[in-house]
């Protein structure tokens, strides 16, 4: 069995924020791998061992900085690594960037592509989507449950609306992007920290694709209403929450 | 080339909130005419859209009544080759994440999901959508395509009252057997009911560890109120699903909400923004839960919860 797990370095912003042109500056933000992609990554891995054999192969869009959290994913058992150069606009396309991938994934032939549901700086929600429309492979979005596959085929539970599951049946191969809460992706040994530096990440510059969107400006929201701030005194706030709920008894 | 299309999404016979809502959102900023899709076997769905201004139902006519995404998918393909729309709009659900996105990809359109505000120029399309978990926002234009679909956020435009029944044109499509629909199976239940409770407690990632969260539901039991919870304590097993809030949790609307270390994605909010009176608690003077909340204070929830511990004795 192969399994594609793409994975995205994440921009985290802390309560200060500077914007610089169309982006937050990067010196007030700190990056992670995206939790819904952690979530993928755990199942590819465990696919793998469930299967007895195989490869999981991570895949990322990033500058040379995002081969930390390739190689995160490479502990956490990933066999090796292909790092697509970013583009500037990205942050604005992800069906462009999933063009970009699909040309990697056509080259490898892979049984699953696995995508986390929505990453946790853009959140468009749509790059395993458009991935599965450029390479014309079916896609079950927001898998919060998974069976083993058999016969070429995958039965996934879909998350819904209220948290109804739609329990779905796929055919191989396929996209499915991984929602949180599928599985508790596991902490990487020391040890295995230490194999993964030694992972092959191979690194290619995908031509220019044409973009389906770009940003033209970025501000910080203009506060509609918005809380009356209590100052930070917890007991003061303590006895202002007792004092509410019994007014609303 | 002009004319909007809406692509409409429905489960278990009926038509999604959210879709009525894009509905009157492509009445109000659309182009020529407005033709919503419809990809089902039961073609009386076309009979609940009666948002006033919309010119015609397409109802895609195919075997399942739930049709799977590829079936879709290849349906408004089928439907934008055939009518050659300039704007497609469609909800930003869960169910329609498998698919419209990536008939954009296929069909080689403008694209932009999570939309909160939209605005049309002659040829220039303008979208406004959140990054950073709602702390900016950014604007985006689509040079260069001449079709454009945007997945619109729920909640942030009003659906239309009943107009009159919308003429209905009926296509026949053959089903994609890629993808099927098997069964919906409803969220587990321990008993515990959040949506009925006058005051919630409300416990986000802030809370740290399993541990902390007893400490939190005996607090609430002592002060005689429910004890809910936001996404991911529930993703990590800590407490069980139906105490969660949001949009794959319930939606609720108490007298009184209580969130403590609860960031505010827009899916949480979605589901507790209804609440009569809102308090929040967040290290983060940033974090977007202050937005919708009437009080606030960026003390630590670990020390409130000591002070609550003496008041309650």
């Amino acid at each position: 069995m192969k399994i594609i797990v793409c994975v995205k370095e994440v921009a985290v912003v802390g309560d200060e924020i500077e914007i610089d042109g169309i982006d937050i500056d990067r010196d007030y933000v700190d990056l992670a791998i995206n939790e819904w992609d952690a979530t993928a990554v755990e199942q590819a891995v465990a696919m793998r061992e469930a299967a007895g054999s195989g490869e999981v192969v991570v895949v990322t869009v990033g500058d040379e900085g995002a081969e930390d959290t390739m190689r995160r994913a490479l502990a956490m058992g990933g066999d090796r690594g292909i790092r697509l150069e970013a583009l500037e606009g990205d942050h604005a396309d992800p069906v462009g960037v999933a063009a970009r991938i699909a040309g990697v994934i056509r080259a490898e032939q892979a049984d699953f592509v696995l995508v986390g549901t929505q990453s946790a700086d853009a959140a468009h929600g749509a790059t395993g989507a458009a991935l599965a429309g450029h390479l014309g492979w079916p896609c079950a979005a927001v898998v919060r449950e998974m069976d083993a596959p058999t016969g070429g085929r995958a039965i996934v539970g879909r998350e819904l609306d209220g948290g109804v599951i739609a329990r779905t049946d796929i055919a191989l191969p396929a996209v499915l992007t991984i929602q949180t809460g599928l599985n508790q992706p596991r902490y990487a040994t020391l040890r295995q920290i230490k194999q993964a530096a030694d992972k092959e990440i191979r690194t290619e510059v995908a031509a220019e694709s044409s973009q389906h969107a770009r940003i033209t400006a970025m501000r910080v929201p203009v506060s509609v209403g918005g809380a009356t701030m209590l100052g930070d005194d917890p007991a003061a706030v303590a006895s202002r929450i007792a004092q509410l709920i019994e007014e609303a008894r | 080339m002009s004319g909007t299309l809406v692509i409409v999404d429905h489960r278990d016979g009926r038509i999604t909130d959210h879709s009525h809502e894009v509905l009157a959102a492509a009445v109000t900023h659309g182009s020529g005419d407005i033709d919503a899709i419809i990809v089902s076997s039961d073609t009386s769905l076309a009979s609940q859209i009666t948002t006033p201004g919309v010119a015609r139902v397409i109802a895609v006519k195919v075997s399942e009544t739930e049709p799977g995404s590829c079936t879709i998918r290849g349906a408004v393909h089928r439907v934008i080759e055939l009518r050659n729309p300039s704007l497609v709009f469609a909800p930003f659900s869960p169910n329609l994440m498998a698919s419209a996105p990536a008939i954009a990809a296929a069909n080689g359109l403008g694209f932009a999901s999570d939309v909160i505000a939209f605005a049309s120029d002659g040829d220039t399309i303008s979208a406004t959508r959140s990054y950073y978990g709602g702390k900016v926002e950014a604007d985006l234009e689509f040079p260069g395509r001449a079709c454009t679909l945007l997945m619109l956020r729920g909640g942030v435009w009003a659906a239309a009252g009943d107009g009159a029944p919308v003429q209905v044109e009926e296509i026949a499509f053959d089903d994609d057997p890629d993808v099927r629909h098997i069964e919906y199976r409803e969220a587990e239940s321990t008993g515990v009911d959040i949506t009925t409770a006058d005051v919630l407690l409300s416990v986000g990632r802030g809370v740290g560890d399993q541990d902390a969260i007893e400490r939190f539901e005996s607090i609430a039991e002592r002060l005689g109120v429910t004890l809910s919870v936001s996404r991911p304590l529930v993703d990590a097993g800590w407490i069980s699903s139906d105490r969660q809030v949001g949009q794959s949790g319930k939606t609720v609307a108490p007298k009184l909400y209580i969130a403590l270390g609860i960031s505010g994605a827009v899916q949480h909010l979605a589901g507790m923004k209804g609440s009569q009176q809102i308090i929040a608690v967040n290290t983060d003077g940033n974090a977007p839960i202050f937005s919708v909340a009437d009080l606030g204070s960026t003390c630590d929830m670990h020390d409130l919860a000591d002070e609550l511990e003496k008041l309650i004795g």
